[in-house]
Formats: structure tokens, sequence, C-alpha cells
């Protein structure tokens, strides 16, 4: 068994410089890497380009990174949650490249998979095709899509051991599995980290060869964007 | 004129036995109220889950368990969850039978706007762009015309295109409509709209051929 366990989030976080570019798992405020983008607050690393399908919200998630003004470039699909955002956008602060979620998704995991690009009919005739490779197969149309190449994968999992096997709960799962082992370097935080031979091998969703290191999340807050329920 | 529930409920009769449906955030996640009870289907969210259920019970929500508007839900008995490449999967591999969505502005051949309003508004197209470019079958739910009174029908789109020539069939509070090579040709009417009020409110190439009629509900 080869050991990716490191003791807390500082040591998980070793070698982040100003101007890297990192991959951060979630859609919306599930499944996001609390402990990990708290600790990015705390180091004050600039200038970062941050590939994640949202941007959080005013004051949670890559929130918090915006309003310090962290991030210089993000590369998501949806950022309507956050007015923050929208602001830094429209007044030219922040630059960002808006990316069909699909599109998004799959340049993740080409770069996990060996895939320098694909084609995808997302996009086509629109200005996300612009500038970019377009072919016909079958009489329809495709655009040509690069893999990303990121510095530092950060993701978050449900139940982890220390060999780096992931599993994830309900729809937390979204984007984190497609971006483990699609940068340099994949740091995963787990609500439960477990001895090697917990895991039912049957059940792991990411196997441990994507991740370089896994720590013991904390104090999860879970926060709930949308809160819909029906009277009992 | 239908209100939003009524354009759902239009909608809901077009959803069969045995189909994998997609529901876009706003009205379309409305059709799911009005569903027949008798038939099978399953509701896919983009963000990683088929078998979507209701809203939970006061209490029993869990916050890693919601669909692609974040909202929290349920899931119903047979559902799955997956990351978000297989799920776009599903929806590039066109394994989906039905995509329901919003849109600002539909043209008379097809096109879809329905992520930007240049200089004012940007949220992004999340998995717009994937599920239009995608689907065989697509229903745009919207309004017949906008706040300010003008058509969402139109020759031409004027906003940043979503897809294009993808729009098959459209329902909104006063018509419903098919895409065809010549235009939009009127199906039906709104309860209580007449065919002039529907001429009048759209401004693409709108086809009438005999007699127009009312939608059952």
């Amino acid at each position: 068994m080869i050991r990716k366990t490191v003791a807390n989030v500082e040591e998980a976080l070793k070698g982040i410089k100003d101007g890297m570019t990192f991959m951060v798992g979630g859609f919306g405020l599930c499944g996001i890497p609390e402990n990990i983008i708290a600790e990015l607050v705390k180091i004050g690393v600039k200038d970062i380009t941050c590939i994640s399908n949202n941007a959080g919200v005013d004051d949670f998630g890559l929130g918090l990174l915006l309003h310090k003004h962290q991030i210089r470039k993000m590369i998501s699909s949806y950022v309507g949650e956050n007015d923050e955002f929208e602001r830094q956008m429209l007044s030219g602060e922040l630059e960002v490249e808006l990316t069909p979620q699909g599109t998004l998704a799959e340049k993740c995991r080409a770069a996990q998979a060996g895939f320098p690009a694909f084609y995808t009919p997302a996009g086509y005739g629109t200005e996300v095709a612009e500038g970019k490779e377009t072919r016909e197969f079958n009489g329809k149309m495709y655009v040509l899509e690069e893999a990303f190449k990121a510095d530092f994968s950060f993701v978050k999992a449900w139940k982890g051991d220390e060999a780096g096997n992931l599993i994830f709960k309900g729809t937390a799962r979204n984007f984190n599995p497609a971006m483990c082992g699609a940068a340099t370097i994949t740091v995963a935080e787990v609500e439960e980290l477990l001895p090697a031979g917990s895991l039912d091998p049957n059940e792991i969703h990411v196997p441990g060869i994507f991740v370089q290191r896994i720590f013991q999340g904390k104090d999860y807050e879970k926060r709930i964007e949308q809160l819909t329920v029906r009277k009992k | 004129m239908l209100d939003k529930n009524g354009i759902a409920k239009r909608i809901a009769k077009e959803v069969r036995d045995g189909y994998y449906v997609n529901l876009g955030i706003g009205i379309p996640t409305l059709v799911a109220n009005f569903v027949r009870d008798d038939i099978s289907v399953e509701f896919q969210s983009e963000n990683g889950v088929l078998g979507m259920g209701p809203f939970p019970f006061e209490g029993e929500e869990d916050a890693d368990i919601i669909n692609a508007g974040k909202q929290t839900i349920t899931t119903l008995p047979g559902a799955s969850f997956f990351d978000s490449v297989t799920s776009f999967g599903m929806i590039r591999g066109q394994h989906v039978d039905l995509t329901i969505l919003g849109a600002m502005e539909v043209s008379e051949t097809g096109d879809i706007a329905n992520w930007k309003i240049p200089g004012k508004m940007v949220k992004g197209m999340g998995g717009a762009m994937d599920l239009v470019a995608s689907a065989e079958n697509i229903i745009v739910a919207m309004m017949h015309t906008n706040r300010a009174g003008e058509s969402k029908l139109l020759k031409k789109c004027s906003l940043p295109l979503t897809g294009v020539g993808c729009v098959k069939k459209i329902v909104t509070n006063l018509a419903v409509l098919e895409v065809t090579p010549k235009g939009f040709k009127l199906l039906e009417r709104a309860p209580g709209i007449s065919v002039e009020e529907i001429i009048k409110a759209t401004e693409g190439t709108l086809i009438v051929e005999g007699e127009i009629p009312e939608m059952e509900l």
C-alpha cells in the first residue's frame, strides 16, 4: 500500500504558489473542499486561476477567495449566485472564461485520462466556439476543446482511506472524480479518513492512484444554497 | 392566457411512458408536478442524479442531495447518483429522451438564446449548451413576450446564442408552436386566446393553417 495521508491542511497545501492554476471540486456549495478553501484564504495565495463549475456565494466557498481578490481568472459554467463575482467581472477586475458544463467536466477528464483534446457539439455556432477548430462528423458539427492544465486539484470526498481511495455521497460527487489526477498534484479532504482495508474495493469511486495527498477534514458547514422542503 | 403552472401542465402532456427527462430551472421544474402518475418517468438533474423525487420533508433535508438549481431534493426508488462526466455522457450521448428548458429568445429556425445579456447579465450557460446541442427532443417553456411586451419568438435572435437550430417545440402562455423549415407553425391556442392575438405577439414567421384548436389541459 502506498500511503497518501498527510497530517493536516497545512501539509496538504505544501508547494502552492502565486499564479498557479487550481481545479476546485463542487457544484454550487455541494461537495466543495471547505478546509482547503479556508486555508487558501489564510495563506493569501494570489493571482490564482480557478477551474470550478461555480464561484461560490458572496460569503462562502470560492466567494471567500474572490472577496480578497485572490482570484485572477475563473473558468466556470455558471456564476449566477454571486453578486461580488458579477461586479468584479463586469468591472473587468476578474477575467472569466465561461464554458459549457459538460465541456468543463470533460476537459477535466481529458486531463486525467491523457487526451489532449476532444470534439463536442456543445457551443457550436455560439461565441464559445469562436476561434476554435470545428469539424463535421456524420453530418453534425463539433467544436474541438482542449484538456485543462492545472497545478493542483482540490477535491472533497465523504470517505477516504490511507491509500487515497475515495467514496462520495449523493450529488456531492459532481466534478470531484474527474478532477482527481487531472492536475500535477491532487489533494483530497474527506469527512472520514479510514485505515486501508476499511473500504470495500468494490465500492471505491476514485482509485488512490489519482490522489497524491489525503487528509481528515473538520468542522464541515455544508451550507444549503436553496432550502426547499414540504410540510409533513 | 396560461400562467406558469398552466404552461407546465401543457408540457407535462408531452412526457411519455419510459422517458428520461431533464428539466431546466424555472417553469420546466414545475412540469414534474403535472406528469400523469400512471406512467413511469425518471427525472435527471445534470449535477448528478437520476430518479429525482419531491422536496424533502422539513428537517429531513440533506446538503449533499440537491438538484441543478441547488435546491434540496429527495430520490425515488431506482434512483442513482453519478459524477458530472457521466451525467453529461447521458446528455451528449442522447440517452435523455426529453429536455425542457426556458429561453429569453427563440428564432424561427430553432436557435435559442438563454444565457447572457451583454453588459447587463452574465450568469453563464451552465449545462444548457450541452443539452441543446445534443438533445433530439427539446421543448422550450417561456412567456410569449418579455416584460416590455416584445415578442420572444423572433426571425433571428438578438442575444448571444446558446444553440443553433435545435428547438423543436415551444409552449408559451399563448400557444403551442412547432419549429418547421418555414417558420413557427401554430399548433394550439391557450384557452381564451385568439389566433390574432398570437399573430400580434409573434415577430417571427408564423404559419397558421386551418382551424387552430384550443389546448386541452
